[in-house]
């Protein structure tokens, strides 16, 4: 396939592509994002393709490997279109089974399908699952259907269209006037709305204009920009292409993490074909328009995530943002223009000039249109990508999407926004999610992490942690956030090691006012959120830590001790095998103690020891009871000591 | 790493200024880290003050001043990972391997570093080594992990 120099050579290619594909053809899709290749799918894919060859079905059955389907929980996944077949937790041992069973004789093979907890049925089609039944996916769903490096599948998908709409239709002023009918407000974390962003950098004066793709995705346990760009950078790069006719530019540039080297691939290969087909550089498919992009590497600062210290990362140096205004639409790259907006904010742009303005504003609240992606993380049962109308309440996202919580445990709260986020607790679940609804319940929309946290969980640690986080990525450059922060940690800290004292809190309210009161960046505005989103709601477990010197959760190591309830040990001997530290003394028949000189604290005895005995203890904020008399430690059965009783 | 080398890598990039992070994470990604000498070359060839490659080599995580180990250790320390306790793995690994994080054992053998997200939560807690990953660990399947590496 060579260069195409007019829309219609584009549309016939695509009737030519359709052609060639049988829709009743069977397909096997393999997800093969980062996510599932760590569990093993290189390794399926690979004998899928041996397995193929083997049982004589090479040419009969389409196989591809495709981007992040989002089930993470239960990867490697395979779907088999057209029906739709979804196995879960596929071994390459499982392979032979599903191309004899259900590639051949159309059955499914039970023990890979999904089984609802609640009732125990399987389900078999991929749609059916709860955990996709609940979502709509409107940009995260053709991860599914594409090789994330084939041209042909995305324009099988009607990819491009868009595109062609845009500059054979459309003036870039119209294209900018949809996208703020859609009221599209960026994905990245602010939520500003891009049609005024762009607008603003369209009338800005000043040549060339630069656009960016911001994929500089820093927050921890968010992965919704590293999946759209490995599974579907043809998506992404139509939406920019469409961006830099809207604004007038004609070069643009991809700040992608060097720590998502997949995406970084994928995203090459679709750059390499899209300028060898017209798709992108000079005269784009006859249009007149030019466009080119350059791929930039991030090299591991979280602050370049914030749109001034990108342009100077860009710029090939420190990552240090400058005050605002001027906003880079104004003066941006080497002082130019610059629209910079997040991957999930491009990818949505061909949806709306495809569906219209008026139809994707149907899709959501007042303020907010459209879908979110977020990542649902934690201590969840399904931890995956989730696609939903924004409006959706956190109880749906969490129960009817997440399955809820694992293990039988109780919920505490979900913390959203990344790092300068905030935790929202469970009286607060029927909250509608959207841009405006977070922050007035003190967290923010961020760039869609969503960590759910059980009871176990520890929230002045939480706090701690991410202050830890902030303190580590500060940039250095305002006081306020590089002592205050610094300080701020030194106090957690000390709470958590149960070294709290009176005056704590009220001083690290005082270190958070100056923190968002004198800092430069959202980095450093945002830093105390943490702590104050927590102290808001989850005040009591900050005072048992300074005043009782214990922690609520049983999770802050040196508040806790293990003990082994000698009333329910069966000197079963598991912990004892398990212990990394030989902190356990006991034997067969003889009840196990903890010997608290050499336990580390670990857990692994906790979690280890079997729910249906429940011996081992977390004890917090009271006296370990003393070790039971060595002629006391003979175990002996339940029933016989009931029976030595009655005699 | 030879000045050849190192001038190729330049090239590559357009010898521009501004391309100094991209050559620099090259760099890093085949030697696994930046020696003097190597910057000094950089600079020469980009016309770029040692000064400035000092700050960038310092204020970017990707990059390392000085030699790693054989076995490069990544345990996640990512929020997913740290509620399914990340810290109690991470205490482990520092037990066993004898070194804090950003540090390199006396033989060489091991370099241990944090990272804040692998985006492999469903996998918590997880740690890399050399590449791979292995998830779903406990302080005891830590140790028994760390043993396997010669």
């Amino acid at each position: 396939m060579g260069r195409m120099a007019t829309p219609g050579e584009l549309s016939k290619l695509r009737q030519e592509i359709l052609a060639r594909r049988d829709p009743h053809r069977p397909c096997v899709s393999i997800c093969a994002g980062t996510g599932c290749l760590a569990s093993g799918a290189a390794q399926v894919v690979t004998a899928f393709k041996a397995e193929l060859e083997k049982q004589g079905l090479y040419d009969a059955v389409a196989l591809r490997g495709t981007g992040c389907h989002g089930f993470c929980e239960k990867g490697p996944i395979v779907v088999i279109d057209p029906e739709e077949t979804c196995h879960l937790q596929v071994t390459p041992e499982d392979v032979p089974e599903i191309v004899s069973r259900t590639l051949k004789e159309k059955q499914v093979v039970d023990r890979l399908l999904y089984v609802d907890p609640s009732t125990g049925a399987r389900v078999a089609r991929e749609s059916d699952i709860p955990f996709y039944k609940h979502q709509q996916r409107l940009v995260f769903g053709p991860n599914r259907k594409l090789d994330p490096r084939s041209l042909e599948d995305y324009l099988a998908i009607g990819g491009y269209q868009a595109l062609v709409k845009a500059l054979f239709e459309m003036t870039p002023e119209q294209v900018i006037l949809e996208v703020k009918a859609a009221n599209l407000r960026g994905r990245g974390g602010a939520g500003f709305p891009t049609g005024r962003k762009w607008e603003a950098a369209r009338n800005a004066p000043g040549a060339p204009k630069y656009v960016v793709v911001n994929c500089d995705e820093g927050d921890p346990g968010a992965y919704m920009d590293r999946s759209l760009m490995e599974g579907n950078p043809y998506g992404v790069l139509e939406g920019f292409v469409i961006g830099a006719y809207a604004i007038g530019a004609s070069e643009g540039y991809l700040y992608v993490r060097q720590e998502y080297p997949l995406a970084v691939q994928n995203l090459g290969v679709a750059i390499e074909r899209a300028r060898e087909c017209g798709l992108l550089g000079r005269d784009i498919l006859g249009s007149g328009f030019d466009f080119d992009v350059k791929v930039h590497q991030g090299a591991g600062a979280f602050v370049c995530g914030e749109e001034t210290a990108l342009l100077m990362s860009l710029e090939g140096r420190a990552g240090q943002p400058r005050p605002r205004p001027p906003y880079p639409v104004v003066k941006g790259l080497w002082g130019k223009p610059t629209s910079i907006n997040n991957v999930e904010t491009w990818a949505t742009v061909p949806l709306i000039i495809g569906m219209g303005a008026s139809a994707f504003a149907a899709i959501g609240t007042e303020g907010s249109k459209g879908t979110k992606i977020f990542s649902l993380v934690g201590k969840i049962t399904n931890t995956g990508l989730v696609e939903v109308p924004m409006g959706i309440s956190l109880r749906d996202i969490v129960y009817k999407i997440g399955g809820g919580i694992p293990g039988g445990k109780k919920f505490k709260a979900v913390q959203t926004g990344g790092p300068s986020g905030g935790c929202i607790p469970e009286e607060r679940l029927d909250l509608k999610v959207d841009f405006d609804e977070l922050t007035r319940a003190g967290s923010m929309m961020g760039s869609g992490g969503m960590i759910v946290m059980d009871e176990a969980t520890c929230m002045v640690d939480v706090a701690r942690y991410f202050i830890n986080f902030l303190t580590d990525e500060s940039c250095g450059k305002c006081t306020p956030c590089r002592e205050g922060l610094r300080q701020m940690h030194k106090i957690l800290t000390n709470i958590t090691l149960g070294k709290g004292k009176e005056g704590d809190l009220e001083l690290l309210g005082e270190l958070s006012e100056v923190a968002q009161e004198a800092s430069l960046c959202a980095l450093g505005k945002t830093a105390p959120n943490p702590f104050l989103s927590t102290f808001r709601y989850f005040k009591e477990e900050y005072e048992a830590h300074i005043k009782d010197r214990r922690c609520p959760a049983a999770s802050c190591k040196a508040l806790i001790a293990y003990h082994i309830d000698p009333e329910r040990c069966t000197a079963c001997m598991l912990c004892l095998k398990s212990c990394p530290d030989g902190a356990i003394d006991g034997g067969k028949k003889k009840i196990h103690i903890v010997d608290q000189e050499k336990c580390t604290k670990c857990g692994t005895c906790f979690e280890v020891c079997p729910t249906r005995f429940g011996a081992v203890r977390k004890i917090s904020g009271a006296p370990v009871p003393p070790r039971i008399a060595e002629d006391q430690r003979a175990y002996v059965k339940k029933r016989d000591r009931a029976e030595s009783q009655g005699t | 790493m030879d000045t050849e080398r190192i001038d190729q890598i330049v090239e590559k990039h357009g010898r521009a200024p501004s391309a100094l992070i991209q050559v620099l994470l090259d760099i890093q990604r085949e030697n696994h880290w930046l020696p003097r000498g190597v910057l000094w070359r950089v600079g020469e060839k980009l016309g770029v003050p040692f000064s400035r490659i000092q700050h960038i080599a310092t204020f970017y995580k990707a990059f390392s001043l000085v030699p790693k180990g054989r076995h490069e250790v990544h345990v996640c320390m990512g929020t997913a990972c740290h509620v399914r306790g990340a810290p109690r793995v991470l205490d482990k690994v520092q037990e066993v391997l004898g070194i804090g994080p950003g540090q390199t054992d006396l033989e060489m053998k091991f370099s241990l570093e944090t990272v804040n997200c692998l985006g492999c939560c469903a996998l918590g807690p997880v740690i890399e080594v050399n590449g791979k990953t292995h998830g779903k660990l406990s302080p005891a399947k830590t140790a028994k992990l760390m043993g396997t590496y010669e």
